[in-house]
């Protein structure tokens, strides 16, 4: 069973269409049981970083998520919410991946950065198997995480910035693989068979 | 380096898709989910819906259309058409959406912009703008382009962007449907006004209108409907073509 958290922070219809297409199991719960005794946990995310992070505290899912040894995969808001900081709202994050999470300088580029780009990932990334190194995918994100010892895949715009993340058992993409196409789907369907 | 954005419109009357000239006139193109389907296989990089039922249960049908969308597509998709509260904007995305497109409701209350973008995220919220020349310059019109505002084009495109809309989604009322390109000269304004990306729209006819678009005006996508619906222009050819004359596509 993987389990997708609903944690009130937007559209999880598309992770869930995404899954269904993949014939995967899956249940949407945000009660700390039902995610400890999944096998694979998916943490979408769309929207502003404190409220999020209100909302992952409210619902009592802050340590639940940080003691997680399960495979664990965060998309979009969902990756900036594994580091330790958002400037978004300022606030403190799950202290996962040592990074913060900064705006584009739209003195330089269009902010939010929407639509497709190119994503070059590391050799041996179990989420990128068999997926073209280079290929594009659908980002919608005003905040990024900068390259850090821990970025697993890289995005270039004004600056490279982390496409991806992995860090032991939790994995994170900035990018929807949901929306995606193709490549997006082979990743979610390496998370969910592979990782 | 980001990509240019094709994004084909389905415009949607009781999940039927229809395409007018100067907003009337409408033409019933055939159904909106086989439709999209098409679109994301022949490469589209996101669609948009505006919805333009008229009848009570417009929202019921919308809701529908975006579940049974999202089921067949792995691409973003907006709708559009009549949104006018946080709450409509919260159902259609949790039906599925990845952005609204907000014109009257937001012509009316502005502050609409600044609730829905700190709620969803500025990614959520395109405000779609449409203008038309008057004897004052490029005004703002409202209700599908019937009916005329005092606000100024580019004023308006500044406001939204400094409101918290994501996108501006710009047709030129007096190019949509005549098929002799986009209202260039005014994109190209507003691209150098806003830092927020900026979509074309009204009047693509052919692949050199879109190239115009991008490389003249410096767009960050171009819509156009009639063009695909009718398969007079493939999406894949169009993307080839653009790709060939060195502007950075999805292929």
């Amino acid at each position: 069973m993987t389990a997708i958290i609903d944690y009130g922070a937007g559209n999880i219809q598309s992770v869930i269409n995404a899954l269904e297409e993949l014939n995967v199991k899956f249940i949407v719960t945000n009660n700390a049981k039902e995610i400890n005794e999944s096998k694979k946990i998916i943490f979408p995310g769309v929207g502003e970083a404190s409220s999020a992070m209100n909302n992952i505290r409210s619902h009592g899912l802050f340590e639940v998520i940080k003691n997680c040894k399960k495979p664990f995969l965060g998309i979009c808001l969902g990756m900036q919410l594994l580091c330790d900081y958002s400037e978004e709202g300022n606030v403190e994050c799950l202290g996962i991946i040592p990074a913060v999470s900064k705006k584009f300088n739209s003195a330089k580029v269009k902010v939010p950065h929407m639509g497709w780009n190119k994503v070059s990932f590391n050799k041996g990334s179990k989420l990128f198997e068999e997926i073209e190194n280079g290929s594009s995918f659908y980002f919608a994100n005003s905040f990024y995480v900068p390259g850090n010892k821990f970025s697993s895949a890289l995005c270039n715009y004004d600056i490279d910035f982390s496409a991806a993340v992995q860090k032991e058992n939790f994995y994170g993409v900035q990018f929807h693989p949901e929306k995606s196409g193709e490549a997006g789907i082979k990743l979610l369907k390496n998370f969910i068979e592979k990782c | 380096m980001l990509a240019k954005r094709i994004i084909p419109c389905l415009d949607v009357k009781d999940g039927r898709v229809v395409k007018g000239t100067k907003f009337v006139n409408l033409h019933d193109s055939g159904s909106a989910v086989e439709l999209a389907y098409r679109y994301y296989k022949e490469g589209a990089d996101e669609l948009v819906f505006l919805d333009i039922t008229a009848t009570e249960e417009k929202r019921k049908t919308l809701i529908e259309l975006v579940k049974e969308v999202g089921r067949v597509i792995r691409i973003p998709f907006t709708v559009g058409g009549g949104i006018s509260s946080i709450n409509d904007i919260e159902n259609l995305l949790n039906a599925g959406a990845d952005k609204v497109s907000l014109n009257s409701a937001i012509v009316q209350n502005p502050n609409l912009i600044d609730e829905a973008s700190k709620k969803f995220g500025s990614q959520a919220v395109v405000a779609a703008i449409d203008i038309k020349k008057t004897n004052g310059g490029q005004k703002v019109y409202i209700k599908g382009g019937k009916q005329p505002t005092a606000l100024e084009g580019l004023s308006w495109c500044k406001e939204v962007c400094e409101r918290g809309a994501g996108e501006i989604l710009l047709t030129s009322i007096d190019h949509d449907g005549t098929r002799q390109g986009y209202n260039v000269e005014f994109l190209s304004a507003v691209v150098n006004l806003v830092t927020i990306p900026v979509i074309a729209s009204g009047g693509a006819g052919k692949k050199e209108h879109f190239l115009e678009a991008f490389e003249k005006a410096g767009v960050d996508a171009c819509l156009a409907a009639g063009l695909f619906h009718y398969k007079e222009l493939n999406i894949l050819e169009l993307k080839k073509y653009l790709a060939d004359n060195n502007i950075r596509i999805r292929l």
